[in-house]
C-alpha cells in the first residue's frame, strides 16, 4: 500500500479533530517534558556534587598511620609515629601511578597579627599539596624546595585567615604574623574555595613548609599523614595498592601482619554521593515516566473512542477497497503522529522548563542528550504500543456491520 | 458477451445462536453489461444479503459468483477489498461521506487505496467524476455544507471515479424527498444511457418502472425476473411534479 496516501489519510483525519488531537497530545507533551526536566535536575545535582568532589581532589589519596596492634595499651592512631620521611621519599621515588605527593604535619593554634588573633590550623606540607588539594595561589607565591630545605619561616594563608587578621584591608603579602610564638612571613594568599560539601571552610588554613612545622612548631621527626594524587581518578586504586606495598616493605611487615597505616581515597565518598544522586534521578524519572504512561493511556483511550465513533467511516473505507492492513496503518499512523508531534513539543517544553528551573530556582540543571533521545523514543514506542490495539480493532471490523453502524 | 454478474445457485446461511437462518436459498441469475437492474423485496427477503454478496463484502455459503469473470467465492478479505476497489462503485442510502471533508477529497477516496493512481491523476479523475454528476461548481465544498441531494451526487461521483464495471446502489434515494429522489434517478438513467451497469436495491416498487429489469426476492428466492421494455423517463416524471415554493 502506498505509504504517502496512508499518511495523507491519517493527517486529514487528525485535521478534522484538532482539539481532540491536541488534548491527547497534551498528555504526551507533559509526560516527555517532565521526563526531560526531571532527568535534567537529577543530572544537574549529580554534576554539581561531582564538581565539588573534584574540587577537593577526586584523585586524592590520604595516608594516615594505623592503630597500634602490637598488644598492650592501644594508642590513638594520630599519636602513632609509624609514618616517616623515608616513606614519603620512597613513595615519591618508586611509584608509577602517583602524580604528586606531599607529607603533612599540622598544628592548631592562634594566628596573631597586631591586635587581631584568630584560631586556625597550620599545615606543614610540600609545594605539591596545592595541586593535590586543588588550591591556587591568588597573590604572591608558594614556598619552594629551598624553603623546605632551610625550614624557612614563611607561609601561605587562606582567605578566611586573611579576613580575620587583616581587618583594615591591608595587603597581607610580606607581613609577619605569629603562630603560637613563632613568626611567619606571609608570601602568598590562596584563592578562595569556599565551603566543601561537608560544611568545612576550606579557606581557614595556613600552609607552611613541613620541615618548618616539624622542627620549629611540633618538634617531631615523623609525619602525621601524607597526601598523594593518582595520575587520574581511574588509577586511584592502582596507586593505593602501590603505596600500600611500598609502606608494607618499608615498615617490614610480614605477609600475615595487618597494615599499620590507613589509605583512603575520595572514591568512596564520590561513589556514595553518586549513588545518592543516582537514586534521586531514578526516583524523579520514575515519577515522570508514570506521567508518560498516563499520556500513552490517553492516546489509547482517544483512539478507542475514535474507532467507535468512526465505525461507519471505517466501513465505508473498507467497502471502497481499503484492506484491513490499510485501516490498521491509518490508525497506527494517527497514534504515532500524535505521540511524535507531542514528543517533539514535549522536548522543546522540557528543555525550556529545565532552563526556567535553572533561571528562577537557581538549581543546577543539565539536559543530557540521551535523556532527550530516550524520552522521544519512549514516547514513539508508547504511541505504537497504545495505538496498536485500537487500530487492530478497527482493522478487524466487518465492513457490512460497520457501514450500517448507528 | 460475458456477463458482468453471474450467480449460480447461491446459498447463504447464518448461524444465530443454535438456529441456522437461510437468508438465500439458491439464487441464480446473470446481469449483462449495460443493464439497469432493480432488485426488490420486502425486509427479510434476503435482498441485503444479496447486496452484500454482489458487493463482494460477503461470500456465499455455497454456489458460485463470478464478477466480471472473477470467481469471488474462494477469495480472501484482502483480495475482495482489491476487487471492490477496482470493479465496484457503491452508493449508500445515507451517503457515507467523510465529515468536514471537501467533495473532491471524498471522491478521491477510492483512488487513495489504489497505488497505481498518482496524485495528479487522482485529482483529474475526481474532477471529471464530479463534472459527470453536475457538481463542477462545488468541488471544494465540505460535505456538511451540502444538501442531501448534493451529498448523494458526491457519493455517486465517488462510485464512478474508479471507473467500475458495476455500480451498486443500496436504497440510494431512501433518504431523499420525492423531488430530489427523481433528480438522482435521472442521474442514474443518464449513467445507464452511457452504458453503465447498475444494480439498484430498493423496497420501493415504483422505482422499477425506471429500470430495464426487475428482480423480486422473497424468502431468499427469486420469485420474479422481468425485463422492462417501456422504461419510464425520470426526467419527465420530475417535470410533472409540482414545483415546491422556491
Amino acid at each position: 500500500m502506498n505509504f504517502t496516501n496512508l499518511f495523507r489519510i491519517a493527517l486529514r483525519a487528525l485535521g478534522n479533530n484538532k482539539m481532540r488531537g491536541f488534548l491527547t497530545m497534551l498528555g504526551i507533551i507533559i509526560g516527555v517534558a517532565s521526563v526531560i526536566t526531571m532527568l535534567a535536575i537529577g543530572q544537574g545535582s549529580k554534576r554539581s556534587i561531582r564538581a565539588q568532589i573534584s574540587e577537593m581532589g577526586s584523585n586524592m589519596i590520604m595516608i594516615h598511620p594505623g592503630a597500634d596492634r602490637r598488644g598492650g595499651v592501644r594508642q590513638d592512631p594520630a599519636a602513632m609515629q609509624s609514618l616517616k620521611l623515608e616513606d614519603y621519599k620512597a613513595v615519591v621515588n618508586e611509584t608509577r601511578y602517583v602524580a604528586k605527593c606531599s607529607p603533612s604535619v599540622s598544628s592548631s593554634g592562634q594566628a596573631i597579627f597586631g591586635a587581631n588573633n584568630y584560631p586556625t590550623s597550620m599545615y606543614g606540607v610540600s609545594p605539591d599539596y596545592l595541586d593535590i588539594r586543588k588550591y591556587v595561589v591568588a597573590e604572591g607565591d608558594m614556598f619552594g624546595e629551598q624553603d623546605i630545605v632551610s625550614s624557612a619561616k614563611v607561609c601561605v594563608v587562606g582567605k578566611t585567615v586573611v579576613d580575620n587578621l587583616f581587618t583594615n584591608g591591608e595587603d597581607p603579602i610580606g607581613k609577619v604574623i605569629r603562630f603560637g610564638k613563632i613568626p611567619f612571613r606571609i608570601i602568598g594568599v590562596l584563592a578562595s574555595k569556599g565551603y566543601n560539601t561537608m560544611g568545612m571552610d576550606q579557606d581557614d588554613l595556613i600552609l607552611a613548609p613541613y620541615t618548618t612545622i616539624q622542627k620549629r612548631v611540633l618538634a617531631i621527626t615523623h609525619l602525621q599523614s601524607m597526601f598523594c594524587s593518582a595520575l587520574s581518578e581511574e588509577q586511584t586504586e592502582e596507586a593505593e595498592e602501590e603505596i600500600s606495598s611500598i609502606l608494607r616493605r618499608n615498615h617490614k611487615l610480614r605477609a600475615t601482619d595487618e597494615d599499620d597505616f590507613n589509605i583512603r581515597s575520595q572514591q568512596e565518598l564520590s561513589t556514595m554521593m553518586n549513588s545518592t544522586s543516582d537514586m534521586m534521578t531514578v526516583l524523579l524519572a520514575c515519577i515522570a515516566g508514570i506521567s508518560l504512561l498516563v499520556g500513552g493511556i490517553g492516546i489509547m483511550n482517544i483512539m478507542y473512542v475514535s474507532v467507535t465513533e468512526r465505525t461507519r467511516e471505517i466501513g465505508l473505507r473498507m467497502s471502497i477497497g481499503a484492506k484491513g492492513r490499510d485501516i490498521l496503518a491509518q490508525f497506527l499512523i494517527e497514534a504515532i503522529l500524535i505521540s511524535v508531534t507531542g514528543g517533539l513539543i514535549g522536548v522543546v517544553f522540557g528543555i525550556g522548563a529545565s532552563w526556567m528551573v535553572k533561571l528562577f530556582a537557581g538549581w543546577p540543571v543539565y539536559v543530557e542528550w540521551y535523556s532527550v533521545v530516550l524520552s522521544f523514543v519512549v514516547c514513539t514506542i508508547t504511541g505504537i504500543f497504545f495505538g496498536w490495539y485500537p487500530a487492530r480493532k478497527a482493522s478487524n471490523l466487518d465492513p457490512i456491520e460497520a457501514i450500517r453502524y448507528e | 458477451m460475458n456477463a458482468i454478474i453471474e450467480l449460480k445457485d447461491i446459498k447463504r446461511d447464518f448461524v444465530v445462536g443454535s438456529e441456522t437462518v437461510h437468508a438465500l436459498r439458491g439464487v441464480s441469475f446473470a446481469i449483462q453489461p449495460g443493464e439497469f437492474v432493480t432488485i426488490m423485496g420486502t425486509s427479510g427477503s434476503g435482498k441485503s444479503t444479496l447486496l452484500n454478496l454482489l458487493g463482494c463484502l460477503d461470500t456465499p455459503t455455497s454456489g458460485e459468483y463470478w464478477l466480471d469473470g472473477c470467481s469471488v467465492r474462494q477469495m480472501g478479505r484482502n483480495d475482495r477489498a482489491e476487487l471492490r476497489n477496482h470493479k465496484i462503485g457503491f452508493v449508500f442510502q445515507s451517503y457515507n461521506l467523510l465529515p468536514k471533508t471537501t467533495a473532491i477529497e471524498n471522491v478521491e477516496l477510492p483512488l487513495m487505496y489504489n497505488p497505481a493512481v498518482s496524485a495528479k491523476e487522482r485529482e483529474r479523475r475526481a474532477i471529471e467524476a464530479l463534472n459527470a454528476v453536475g457538481l463542477q461548481d462545488r468541488l471544494y465544498h465540505k460535505s456538511n455544507q451540502m444538501s442531501g441531494g448534493q451529498q448523494q451526487r458526491v457519493a455517486i461521483a465517488r462510485a464512478l471515479v474508479n471507473n467500475p464495471v458495476l455500480i451498486l446502489a443500496d436504497e440510494a434515494t431512501g433518504n431523499l424527498d420525492t423531488r430530489t429522489s427523481f433528480e438522482i434517478l435521472v442521474l442514474f438513467q443518464e449513467l445507464h444511457a452511457l452504458g453503465r451497469t447498475i444494480v439498484f436495491v430498493t423496497h420501493n416498487p415504483e422505482l422499477s418502472a425506471y429500470s430495464s429489469r426487475t428482480i423480486v426476492l422473497k424468502d431468499g428466492q427469486v420469485v420474479q425476473d422481468t425485463q422492462n421494455d417501456r422504461i419510464a423517463f425520470a426526467k419527465e416524471t420530475l417535470e410533472s411534479l409540482p414545483v415546491t415554493e422556491e
